[in-house]
């Protein structure tokens, strides 16, 4: 169990900087995941605060002691690495038990044949033996432990680097991108494994992906990097409801935000592709993006605005509308929640969206506040805009 | 309508004419043969054919130019067990081997590690190091006399400089079979160097991370977790292919000592060479010969079964 904080992190590799002053405190407990796409560096500050990489500036303390000069193994945190890093060499059972035997046995106590003969490591061995045989049944791994790692699925391997990990009772869990080798079925499977296995360990997790439905679907805690910065940190549903920049927006959610070019006009109201909406801002007036998820872009409604099928995506309980409209560069994409409702494709069809599913961000892609203006009449009575 | 028909009724008709091909009809059978043939008498000519006329020979009192020669059964390994110059060569050759396949597989995983961990200059310390394997080894031999040289020599130049006495060190009893070791050690690191960078390289760096996270503090517990084991099938293959080139040591002793004095440096494939072209006892010669490809079969064999056994290949 461990707070880790977090204190203006900033990571260099050869002059490019990859971590440009992060900021987290993750709390006792917390399932929390770095989620961000390729390259933002959400690896490198998981590596930094497992001690794999040392910080060019800033500071990490774990349950307020500076981890600063601490080894990794010092640190007591343990990782599950994308590639698992299992020893090839070694059975399951010899690499659950690395680090117990790591621990326990001194260097000459570990030698193959020599160790055999130090006093105590009879004992030491079986108390190991005993608690990887029951980390062993907990992940329902006890018939492979006599197997090496090539003999094992992808699924079954993942098993047994979580077993590593967990053997040890570390401080923190920190998980590299674990499940980006497994099959799509078994992702989802592994998924609610190892939220379940947080609940039962109620120990801090730190979770690493540039899978936002991974992030979405297993922890309490979302922080959003971007380009070696945090931009948002927030719960799954206050960083897909309410996003503060348009980065996030765009990152989370699938099909991605349909991003509308809009304005401000001056007395607050906000303007899209020519139609005012009922939405205003206390912003100043300007250019701005108007951003709205594809389920709440209503097909069925006559719509302002219009345009033409140019893709359908059928996945059975749902489907996905491509509408291609004069002045977008990418087609609007809308949710449509009975596929036996579909357009064909190359109708003209009209859609729009209710004021509250607005989130407009200005020039620099910060949010900016929007409410339904209420003052104004309704054009031509409509129900949507 | 007529395509499906057409395509239904070509299936049992190709399937048809394959059976006989599987089943073994005399003309298919023949080509067969006739594909296989050629690698088949290179394979005879080449390999087998010369293997088994050894063995024949070694049970024959032939010698090289005579215009016959007569079964003699085992006589000629009656004759080599109870030879003491046999045992004495046997004795020295397994000598070398146990010094240099240790001496030069460490040698070789040390420079390789060094080289690995070094930050420049990595490819000028690999030719440097490569270098003894490129050259002749005779010419390298000469060299090699000249620095043991007992006067003149730099071996015992740098010795007298440090206040010790100097040895001739081909010439004495007790130092001749050593020299060639340490020339042995000399020549295989650099090749076995070039083995381990290659194998050191293809470990991978998360492997480290985990060993790190895992408690490996010291550099020793990270070698023994990561850095020698996960090499193993390079390493199985070095040791293995060390150990052959130890048993055919041949060049160095030909020309350093010509097997002396009395005999100290005398190894397996020398005796062979000295019976079968300088006393012309062919079959003597094969007999020897035939221990010698006993060895070497053994050191395979002991290979393989590790190889299928111990050693992963993640």
């Amino acid at each position: 169990m461990a707070e880790i904080e977090v204190r203006g992190l900033r990571k260099a590799f050869d002059g490019t900087e990859v971590l440009k002053g992060v900021d987290l405190t993750i709390e006792n407990g917390e399932f929390i995941s770095l989620v961000g796409p390729s390259g933002c560096g959400k690896s490198t500050l998981l590596r930094v605060i497992a001690g794999l990489e040392p910080q060019s500036s800033g500071e990490i303390r774990i349950d307020g002691i500076s981890a600063d000069g601490v080894r990794s193994s010092a640190r007591n945190l343990a990782m599950v690495f994308q590639s698992y890093a299992l020893y090839p060499h070694l059975s399951v059972f010899d690499n659950i038990a690395v680090p117990l035997r790591m621990k326990r046995l001194s260097a000459l106590a570990r030698l193959p044949i020599l160790g055999r003969l130090m006093p105590g490591r009879q004992r030491t061995e079986r108390g190991i033996r005993a608690e990887v045989e029951r980390v062993a049944d907990q992940l329902e791994i006890s018939p492979l432990l006599k197997r090496k790692p090539g003999q094992l699925s992808g699924g079954q391997r993942q098993r047994v680097a979580v077993g590593r990990a967990i053997v040890r009772q570390p401080r923190a869990f920190l998980f590299d991108e674990p499940l980006s080798n497994l099959d799509a079925k078994l992702r989802v499977h592994m998924r609610a494994e190892i939220a379940q296995l947080h609940r039962q360990l109620k120990t801090t997790f730190i979770y690493v992906t540039h899978d936002q439905a991974e992030a979405m679907t297993m922890s309490g805690r979302i922080a959003v990097m971007i380009g070696g910065e945090l931009i948002q940190v927030g719960t799954p549903s206050a960083i897909y409801e309410d996003p503060r920049d348009i980065r996030v927006a765009e990152f989370i959610g699938t099909p991605k935000i349909n991003a509308f070019p809009g304005r401000i006009r001056g007395d607050g109201r906000l303007e899209v592709l020519g139609h005012v909406l009922h939405a205003a801002t206390p912003a100043p007036a300007g250019e701005c993006r108007v951003c709205v998820r594809p389920e709440r872009i209503d097909l069925t409604g006559s719509g302002v605005f219009s345009g033409t099928v140019v893709h359908l995506e059928n996945l059975g309980s749902e489907a996905f509308v491509h509408v291609a409209s004069e002045g977008m560069s990418a087609p609007v994409v809308a949710r449509v929640n009975d596929p036996s409702l579909l357009p064909t494709i190359g109708a003209s069809v009209g859609y729009g969206f209710v004021p509250d599913a607005v989130r407009a961000f200005d020039g620099d892609g910060k949010r900016i506040a929007t409410e339904i203006a209420s003052r104004v009449e309704r054009p031509r009575g409509m129900a949507v805009v | 309508m007529s395509d499906a028909v057409a395509t239904l009724q070509a299936v049992p008709a190709t399937a048809r004419n394959r059976v006989p091909v599987f089943a073994g009809s005399r003309p298919a059978a023949r080509s067969a043969y006739a594909l296989v043939a050629p690698a088949f008498i290179l394979m005879l000519m080449m390999l087998i054919g010369p293997l088994a006329g050894v063995i024949a020979l070694s049970f024959t009192d032939y010698q090289l130019g005579a215009p016959s020669f007569a079964w003699i059964g085992l006589s000629n390994y009656h004759e080599m067990f109870a030879d003491r110059v046999f045992w004495i060569s046997l004795k020295n050759t397994l000598t070398y081997v146990a010094i240099v396949v240790p001496g030069a597989v460490a040698l070789g995983l040390g420079t390789a590690l060094l080289i690995q961990s070094g930050a420049g200059l990595r490819s000028l310390y690999r030719t440097i190091y490569f270098l003894p394997v490129m050259a002749t080894l005779i010419a390298m031999a000469i060299v090699w006399e000249f620095m043991l040289h007992p006067q003149f020599g730099l071996v015992n130049g740098v010795l007298r400089a440090a206040g010790l006495q100097g040895h001739s060190w081909l010439q004495e009893r007790g130092t001749a079979l050593y020299s060639l070791c340490a020339i042995g050690v000399w020549q295989a690191t650099g090749f076995n160097m070039v083995l381990f960078l290659a194998g050191l390289v293809s470990i991978p760096k998360h492997l480290y991370d985990a060993a790190e996270i895992d408690g490996a503090e010291s550099a020793w517990s990270r070698f023994c977790l990561v850095t020698w084991p996960l090499p193993g099938p390079v390493t199985l293959f070095v040791v293995t292919i060390s150990a052959i080139r130890s048993f055919q040591v041949f060049d160095t002793v030909q020309v350093l000592t010509k097997g002396g004095p009395s005999k100290s440096s005398e190894v397996l494939i020398y005796t062979m060479y000295a019976e079968g072209f300088e006393f012309f006892r062919s079959g003597y010669g094969a007999a020897l010969t035939v221990v010698f490809l006993a060895f070497v079969l053994l050191l395979t064999l002991v290979k393989s079964a590790l190889g299928n056994r111990e050693v992963h290949y993640a």
